[in-house]
């Protein structure tokens, strides 16, 4: 090829940052509802691109490559350029992230039409994406957290993009506190990087890694968790998960592009990009693997009992992703990659359907609604398919990723992992099940509502299908066949735990056997909830009755909100109120006390000038012997100089 | 290099000329104010001029000082009219003849209704005590700019403040003059120390010149004196109550280079003075200044967060981010020396910033208690996007400017491995100050911009063209610092290079 397409990488950010310029100068007087077209013009150029870059990368065979564009910060020993890597890993995830994020633009033309909003919309939503883009080309920590802070950003506008409702702004703030939170993680991590390795570099960092974790293990461990905190934040898992479930309060196509292409998966990516460091970390891969699985189970068990559709996604993402953790945590990061990849199409598929119905019904609230799929077909049938994904049914896409980690888990040791990852299959099941059945089927159980629901129009629902074809051949066509698949070829030389080590081959007997118990795990979770809700709903109470105490746990999400946002936040104010307190009263007490003294002292001293002479001269003589002794003192040499 | 034009061969001493030049026809014209504003304007943008040629003759890379002018003053004394910029001032220099330009031309748009003549002849009296500060190599010719920087402020807040002004200028003066009064006793005992009889001097190339002059007793002392000086005007926790309350009374341009450029003279008086004149007895005193600063980015982050005035939040803010500075400069390596002098340029154009744009929102509503506010987001969408990337930066976002330099001084930080404990302490610590700084300043930017706007401020409109020129610099500046700091790292870093080899040069020696 004539043209060298790796070259021109910073165009693929490059673009929708431009977009977002025009758009942030010229939209609200001018542009207008144009803003949307010409945000996803620059996203359909940047993932055209993008794709051109990806096929660019395989076809050279994986060699990666720096494309350097400035010095950004270099102060004595300490350097960092402005500098993309080209390689495998980033390649896949720029293909990922642009495509995703130019679907998820075209659908929004539609859903955003009538909001007045609309250029500051087609403003942070491209600037979302140059964020992102910019974190996974990064060549070092230091311009990847450009991007990981830039997309925190993004996120915080666009969650709180109805600021004058206080939910909004609530669900913002909290999203970037946690975030900032998380990246105090990763500033440590990176800092102490630099100093064991004297570089930010990725290649350079990695080469020494080897060396340095025979000498300085526990700094190895130290760094490896400094960034797990940091990818907790970013990635929704316990402890810093709850502000993705309330970041359902922005627009709809918000949720879909933060869930499936940008934000939450740059936590998985930072892991999988770290995976030499994360290789050598020893306990730190256990922490990873154990922090996965909990979330996992503990978001899904949360997502049964949600009425809200949005929530039901966002708790599921959050369990999905603690599955992409828990691959990270075995020591199978390509698996991980993997997973984050058809998650994408899947998950964005999920949110842009539940966009749907929101836009058809305007409400979110899956007790009132049903049998929608006699007025939604389209909507319906994409939504059934990205739902069997999730569900991991095969042949879908959902099937072959999360097949390949529950897998990992078991042929590497951590049996215990591995129930957790079928249970949480389970579970993953049924709730996606409940949430099919509650939203599309049965009877409409608001009859005001359904009457006025309608399919969405062509721009809306063109996306949906493309999605849709990703969601069912992504799995096929990048994993199969299983743990040999055309993704573990191609991750190979960048992700893998043991470099340079030939993969054993796949032990085909014991896969199909794993399968098959998380398919009979799916499939019995798919029972339960048909059994459950297609005929009737059931009655709430008698769910809680039955279920008694857990049900009122699950209901109320464990209480972590309640602990995160009342007592963390009122002991907060508490410290913070007694620190002012402290400066108001005894710092500056004591100035104002002090010219108080003065203030005494003074007055006091006007009653020595009492205009008699022989005081003064008194004084005269006293000042005359001080200054007589203190020569002295001098030309004696007994008052040092 | 720009020369050719002879008077150009002297810009340092120009600048310190222009602004006295400008007050003679404003004293002509002090009681028409319309005329008053031109010269002023007029004065202060030719002033920028001058010290953006300055700042292209300076030669890049160099440690060194130049443009060195140096003339006997008071020759019985030693005292020389010297001056010069390096690396750490030249830059520090031209902010000042910014923020200067931009706080008159605010002022011209309306602010500043009474007395407008003598409060522009205040104002550039004061520019050029701010730029003599930073230009003046000679102790004694620092030290009466140092107090030039005074009067004129006394007066700005004392006539032109608000309601509790003559409360907020006293302790403001009462605070400085005590430091400044230490200082000079000290500088008087440099001056006696220096040497014998005869070759006595205060000047700064001299005296940094060959090995130390200064026995390790006196300098321990003599360090304190300076240090406290300027802790006092930068300020450091526990001196900095006078901040508040003066910033509350201040009027908005006073409160820009308040902000911008008066407390920058307490860190450039540390790394210029104190620092490499005193090295051993900063070794003294270096852990408790470390301890100090970690201290203020926390303290007064948290103060900051329970404000209910705009001003005093931001203020208690300018303790922490100055904290910062501080603590670059006194773990005594390249990374945090740099990553301090870049954060003194931020914090003046990103602090003077949300100054210019708390006044903007107080001429309008009339209004600064946060409570009293609210919902300006929809409604002034202009101000919000130049007020949310102010407030942005301020917090460190990457990209902008306040970043760099606070990730520097955190690096810098790390590296200390003195004592009382090493900076893997110290700095994870202060890092903490990051989030903190995110918290009090996106919940002030919610309870001020989001929510339902009040009907009484649906009528006053968004930015006028006059409020945009005087921000449109300031936010460029914001962008490309954080975008493209290497050229100004390239500037800075000899200079700092330099000051940190003095005070390190010596630290072998042991105090006793």
């Amino acid at each position: 090829m004539s043209v060298d397409v790796v070259g021109l990488v910073w165009l693929v950010p490059g673009i929708p940052l431009a977009a977002a310029i025009v758009n942030g100068l010229f939209g609200r007087r001018w542009l207008h509802r144009t803003t949307g077209v010409i945000a996803s013009v620059a996203l359909g150029l940047s993932a055209a691109l993008g794709l051109a870059i990806f096929f660019a990368v395989l076809a050279s065979g994986g060699q990666p490559r720096v494309v350097t564009l400035y010095e950004w910060i270099g102060v004595g020993d300490f350097r960092v350029d402005t500098a993309a890597l080209v390689d495998p890993l980033s390649a896949t995830m720029v293909a990922v992230v642009a495509g995703i994020s130019f679907l998820i633009h075209i659908f929004s033309i539609g859903y955003m039409e009538h909001d007045r909003g609309i250029h500051r919309f087609f403003t942070w939503l491209p600037l979302f994406v140059f964020f992102m883009l910019t974190l996974v080309l990064a060549d070092n920590y230091l311009l990847m957290f450009v991007g990981w802070e830039g997309v925190g950003l993004c996120s915080y506008l666009l969650i709180g993009f109805w600021f004058e409702k206080p939910a909004p702004y609530t669900a913002a703030n909290k999203a970037f506190w946690m975030n900032r939170i998380g990246d105090w993680g990763f500033t440590i991590g990176t800092i102490l990087t630099f100093l064991t390795f004297g570089s930010l570099n990725f290649h350079e960092v990695f080469d020494k890694v080897a060396g340095v974790a025979q000498t300085q293990p526990l700094t190895i461990t130290f760094i490896a968790l400094a960034f797990f905190l940091g990818a907790t934040g970013k990635s929704a898992q316990l402890p810093l998960y709850s502000w993705l479930p309330d970041a359902m309060e922005g627009p709809t196509p918000v949720s879909a592009l933060i869930h499936a292409a940008t934000m939450v998966t740059a936590g998985v990516y930072l892991v999988a990009r770290s995976t030499p460091i994360f290789a050598d970390a020893g306990s730190a891969l256990v922490v990873v693997g154990i922090v996965g699985a909990v979330t996992a189970l503990f978001a899904a068990t949360i997502a049964l009992v949600q009425v809200d559709i949005k929530r039901v996604l966002a708790y599921s993402t959050v369990s999905q992703l603690g599955y992409m953790f828990l691959a990270c945590g075995v020591g199978a990061p390509i698996a991980a990659i993997f997973h984050l990849a058809t998650h994408a199409f899947f998950k964005a598929l999920l949110f842009l359907g539940s966009g749907s119905v929101i836009h058809a019904t305007e409400e979110q609230d899956m007790r009132r609604m049903g049998g929608l799929r006699r007025k939604m077909p389209i909507t319906y049938w994409t939504f059934l398919l990205a739902g069997g994904a999730l569900a991991a049914i095969p042949p879908l896409a959902g099937f072959w990723s999360k097949d390949e980690i529950v897998g990992a888990a078991f042929t590497s040791g951590h049996q215990i992992l591995w129930s957790v990852g079928i249970g949480t299959g389970l579970l993953t099941a049924f709730y996606t099940t409940r949430m099919i059945y509650l939203t599309f089927h049965g009877e409409p159980r608001d009859h005001h509502l359904y009457d006025h629901a309608h399919e969405s129009p062509p721009v809306m629902t063109v996306p949906l299908m493309l999605l849709a074809a990703g969601a069912v051949l992504a799995g096929l066509v990048l994993g199969f066949p299983p743990d040999a698949g055309f993704i573990h070829r191609f991750l190979a030389g960048v992700v893998s735990a043991e470099a340079g080590q030939q993969p054993e081959a796949p032990n085909y007997v014991l896969i199909a056997v794993l399968a098959a118990v998380a398919v009979v795990a799916a499939l019995i979770g798919i029972g339960i909830g048909y059994a459950m809700y297609a005929r009737r709903r059931p009655d709430p109470a008698a769910v809680s009755r039955a279920a008694g105490p857990i049900y009122t746990l699950l209901v109320n999400k464990y209480f972590v909100d309640e602990l995160y946002d009342h007592r963390i936040i009122d002991g907060g104010r508490a410290l913070f109120g007694a620190a002012w307190a402290f400066d108001a009263h005894i710092i500056d007490g004591i100035v104002d006390r002090l010219a108080w003294l003065t203030a005494l002292i003074g007055s006091g001293l006007r009653r020595v000038q009492t205009g008699v002479v022989g005081n003064y001269a008194l004084s005269i003589a006293a000042g005359l012997l001080v200054l007589i002794v203190v020569y002295g003192g001098y030309a004696t040499g007994m008052l040092h100089r | 290099m720009i020369t050719g034009t002879p008077i150009l061969d002297h810009s340092l001493t120009l600048l310190l000329v222009i602004p006295l030049v400008g007050i003679l026809p404003l004293l002509a014209f002090i009681k028409d104010a319309r005329a008053a504003k031109q010269v002023a304007i007029v004065t202060t943008f030719a002033e920028l001029v001058v010290s953006l040629v300055m700042l292209a003759q300076f030669r890049v890379g160099e440690a060194g000082f130049q443009m060195v002018e140096s003339v006997a003053w008071l020759p019985s004394l030693g005292i020389r009219y010297e001056v010069g910029v390096d690396g750490i001032s030249v830059l520090l220099v031209v902010l000042t003849t910014l923020l200067t330009f931009i706080s008159v031309l605010y002022s011209s748009g309306g602010a500043i209704k009474q007395r407008v003549g003598e409060f522009m002849v205040a104002f550039l009296l004061l520019e050029v005590g701010m730029v003599g500060v930073f230009i003046a190599l000679d102790l004694f010719l620092f030290y009466v700019m140092f107090e030039l920087m005074l009067i004129p402020m006394y007066l700005i807040i004392g006539i032109w403040g608000g309601t509790r002004r003559v409360y907020a200028t006293l302790k403001f003066v009462l605070f400085t003059l005590a430091g400044s009064l230490l200082m000079l006793v000290a500088i008087v005992a440099v001056y006696l120390n220096s040497g014998p009889a005869g070759s006595r001097t205060l000047s700064f190339p001299d005296l940094i010149a060959g090995p130390t002059r200064f026995a390790p007793e006196f300098q321990v002392w003599a360090f304190l004196a300076f240090a406290l000086a300027f802790a006092i005007k930068l300020p450091m926790v526990p001196f900095h109550t006078w901040l508040p309350d003066a910033h509350v009374e201040a009027p908005t341009a006073g409160s820009i280079v308040l902000a911008g450029i008066l407390l920058k003279a307490g860190g450039y008086g540390l790394i210029r003075f104190a620092l490499p004149l005193f090295p051993i007895g900063a070794q003294v005193w270096l852990p408790i200044v470390i301890v100090l600063s970690v201290v203020a980015i926390l303290y007064g982050a948290m103060v900051s967060t329970v404000q209910k005035d705009l001003k005093k939040l931001i203020a208690y803010s300018s303790v922490a981010h100055m904290g910062f500075v501080t603590l670059g400069l006194f773990v005594l390596n390249t990374q945090g020396g740099v990553g301090a002098v870049l954060q003194m340029l931020n914090h003046g154009v990103v602090t003077g910033a949300l100054f210019l744009f708390v006044g903007i929102e107080y001429e309008k509503t009339h209004r600064r208690q946060i409570a009293d506010l609210g919902g300006f987001a929809n409604h002034w969408p202009l101000y919000t996007g130049f007020f949310g990337i102010f407030v942005l930066a301020s917090l460190g976002l990457p990209g902008l400017n306040g970043f760099v330099g606070e990730f520097l001084v955190l690096l810098g930080t790390f590296r200390y491995g003195g004592q009382p404990i090493s900076g893997l302490l110290w700095g994870p610590l202060a890092a903490i100050g990051v989030i903190l700084a995110a918290i009090y300043l996106l919940w002030m930017f919610q309870r001020v911009m989001y929510g339902p706007v009040r009907e009484a401020y649906k009528a006053l409109p968004d930015l006028t063209p006059i409020e945009v020129a005087c921000a449109a610099p300031l936010l460029v500046l914001t962008i490309l610092m954080g975008v493209f700091p290497q050229p100004l790292i390239a500037i800075i870093q000899p200079s700092v290079d330099r000051m940190l080899a003095l005070a390190g040069a010596t630290i072998t020696v042991a105090v006793h």
